[in-house]
């Protein structure tokens, strides 16, 4: 997939991994299949009610109807927790288009292949409102404003790029014959 | 080389690496804990097969912290998962809760939560119970699921937070591919002023460069200053790296650190042989500073991230309803010592929680005296509801019935832990600040953010 539509969800700096997924939801395993689904339905659960009163998913949905999350600085900072990107995978989110990306966060991005990490220098935050459309083009390295026809470039994902669109590091090492296939 | 370069060379079997190198490492040590292990065990299962074995099982650590003391049925189930898979993998270093390696583990919430309800083998939170138990050597490399892994960087190591997916890839290869951080230095000098402690050091340095300043980076504290710090204190400094969003933290080796390691490696029969690093006279930095330990102060952290810093005295017209002492960066034996150092023969006025690190420490301030009293009994005696269950407890809220979590919004809580984002200890309506366990102390006694030298004097 390199192209996404639809409308968007903004958060500002410093959203961390207990927003993304708050702790007391880490009971769940991330590889046992209904757990997986559970996760999704808590994705972006912590963000403070007055901050963000629309729900990045709604009570009782299991999904997002925001395949796209827009950001300010550090997004994913905090924990290790691969239940982050998991979880925004498992609502189906598609991509995180932020100013920048902690570490980890970015790194289990790739490995697990859930969602595509996006780096944007323009501020999109301030620009984008929740709810806005949106079409990112991976291949392009783009993203459009719909209602304002403005076009903003993307960092190019380079290396990791591959990884995430095989669904991760296994099956990229698995389909680079760096793994044998299928255990 | 920086000691962070000269480490990952040496784990990648190269002569020389640069930042920005993408190489394969081999690993040391992989920890995971019951939060990330049942995860981490199923990726491992599912991508190298139902019968696939560890690469190494002397170096796979597990060990139960997070969600132990809570009657959450899923919770308890996490832990049985880890045991499971421990017996069947023959694991030497899985530090259960129970004793029966065929039982099941169920918390009794009938029983309370102060009193101890786990066997001989649980060994409290992670990232203290590692070195305590022998796993952390100079030199070596170190990965766990879990951010705060780099507290163990204390020891002159390579030690970074990864996923589940990359655990479950070394779990089953003993290898993995990173990426070689640049290296920040932080030259620490001169020594620190009474009632002023590590935590307060880190605190200033996250506040210096900002709660991302660190991303993707190594964070080296090096200089003159360090011969003055303890281990304990050179662990809650490196702990905190992942707050400046660094991949690790580093200290250089000295006789501490040697005095502390060849005391704990081998008593469990783990490895005692180790070869440290030093940084080369030429190693570059992308970022270098001083920091005068002599001239810091008591420092807070406060709501929502821990780049917001202030100095204790700016902050005392701040109310709180809570405090908290605890944790892998904050439960340590010193830490509690200087709490008790402040609270000694005085009340708190606010609700204040105790939850030391590991059982030895437990072990530790119920067996100190000072006086007539041990440490446990003048904590108890100033108010504090201090618990035998170690474990992370509260630090990151976990489950409802978790002890000390904030399970009310609005609740202000000033806390010795290393996190403070929104929601991070309960209600995500709730906010909390971070400071020493000396402020901490302080502030408990008046109900309000308290520079702890107005107690123990200048």
């Amino acid at each position: 997939m390199s192209k996404f539509t639809g409308p968007v969800y903004v958060v500002r700096d410093n959203i961390d991994t207990d927003q993304i997924i708050p702790a007391q939801f880490l009971n769940l395993v991330p590889t046992i299949a209904e757990e997986y689904e559970k996760l999704g339905s808590y994705a972006l659960n912590g963000l403070p009610n007055a901050l963000y009163p629309v729900r990045f998913v709604k009570d009782g949905a299991m999904d997002t109807e925001f395949p796209i999350v827009i950001a300010g600085r550090n997004f994913g900072c905090g924990s290790s927790r691969e239940h982050a990107p998991i979880a925004l995978g498992a609502a189906n989110c598609e991509c995180v288009v932020a100013e920048s990306f902690a570490r980890i966060y970015f790194r289990n991005c790739i490995a697990t292949g859930e969602v595509y990490p996006i780096e944007c220098p323009e501020r999109l935050c301030d620009i984008f409102k929740t709810g806005d459309l949106a079409e990112v083009d991976i291949d392009a390295g783009t993203i459009r404003h719909v209602a304002t026809g403005k076009v903003y470039s993307l960092k190019p994902l380079g290396e990791v790029r591959p990884v995430i669109d095989a669904g991760g590091i296994f099956d990229y090492a698995r389909k680079n014959g760096m793994m044998p296939k299928a255990a | 080389m920086t000691l962070t370069e000269k480490l990952l060379a040496r784990a990648a079997g190269k002569a020389s690496v640069q930042a920005g190198d993408n190489i394969w490492v081999n690993a040391d040590v992989l920890m995971t804990h019951d939060v990330c292990g049942p995860g981490t065990i199923g990726v491992f299962k599912r991508e190298f097969g139902k019968t696939a074995k560890v690469w190494d099982r002397n170096r796979v650590v597990i060990i139960p912290d997070h969600y132990i003391f809570t009657a959450d049925s899923l919770s308890n189930r996490n832990v049985d998962i880890l045991r499971d898979f421990a017996r069947e993998q023959g694991l030497p270093y899985f530090y259960d809760v129970i004793d029966d390696p065929s039982g099941a583990w169920k918390f009794d919430a009938a029983k309370g939560n102060l009193k101890r309800q786990f066997g001989s083998n649980y060994a409290g939170v992670c990232h203290a119970a590692l070195p305590a138990k022998g796993h952390t050597r100079p030199g070596e490399v170190l990965f766990g699921t879990d951010s705060h892994t780099c507290m163990a960087g204390a020891f002159n190591e390579f030690a970074t937070g990864i996923g589940n997916t990359d655990a479950g890839f070394v779990m089953g290869t003993g290898k993995l591919l990173i990426k070689v951080p640049e290296t920040m230095r932080f030259r620490l000098e001169g020594k620190l002023q009474p009632g002023v402690m590590a935590k307060d050091i880190i605190l200033h340095i996250i506040g210096e460069i900002g709660f991302d300043g660190a991303t993707y980076r190594a964070m080296q504290f090096d200089g003159s200053g360090i011969a003055t710090l303890s281990m304990d204190d050179r662990m809650t400094i490196a702990n905190m790296a992942i707050e400046a969003g660094g991949k690790n933290g580093i200290f250089p080796f000295d006789a501490r650190t040697a005095e502390y390691v060849n005391a704990r490696t081998g008593l469990n029969g783990t490895k005692q042989s180790y070869e440290p690093v030093e940084a080369d006279a030429d190693q570059k930095f992308v970022y270098e500073t001083v920091v005068d330990l002599s001239k810091l102060e008591p420092t807070v952290a406060c709501h929502p991230d821990p780049g917001q810093r202030k100095t204790a005295k700016e902050l005392s017209h701040l109310k709180l309803d809570r405090a908290y002492v605890g944790s892998c960066t904050g439960g340590k034996t010193s830490d509690f010592v200087e709490f008790a150092r402040v609270l000694r023969g005085k009340k708190v006025v606010i609700d204040t929680f105790g939850v030391p690190a590991t059982p030895d420490i437990v072990r530790d301030l119920q067996s100190t005296r000072w006086g007539h009293q041990t440490i446990w009994q003048i904590l108890e005696e100033a108010g504090v509801r201090m618990t035998e269950n170690a474990g992370c407890a509260a630090c990151l809220g976990g489950p409802v019935d978790t002890f000390g979590r904030m399970n009310q919004g609005g609740l202000k809580c000033i806390s010795a832990t290393n996190r403070n984002f929104p929601g991070r200890m309960g209600s995500k309506e709730s906010e909390v600040y971070l400071a020493s366990p000396a402020t901490v102390a302080a502030s408990a006694l008046t109900g309000r953010v308290t520079d702890p030298r107005e107690y123990v004097g200048n």
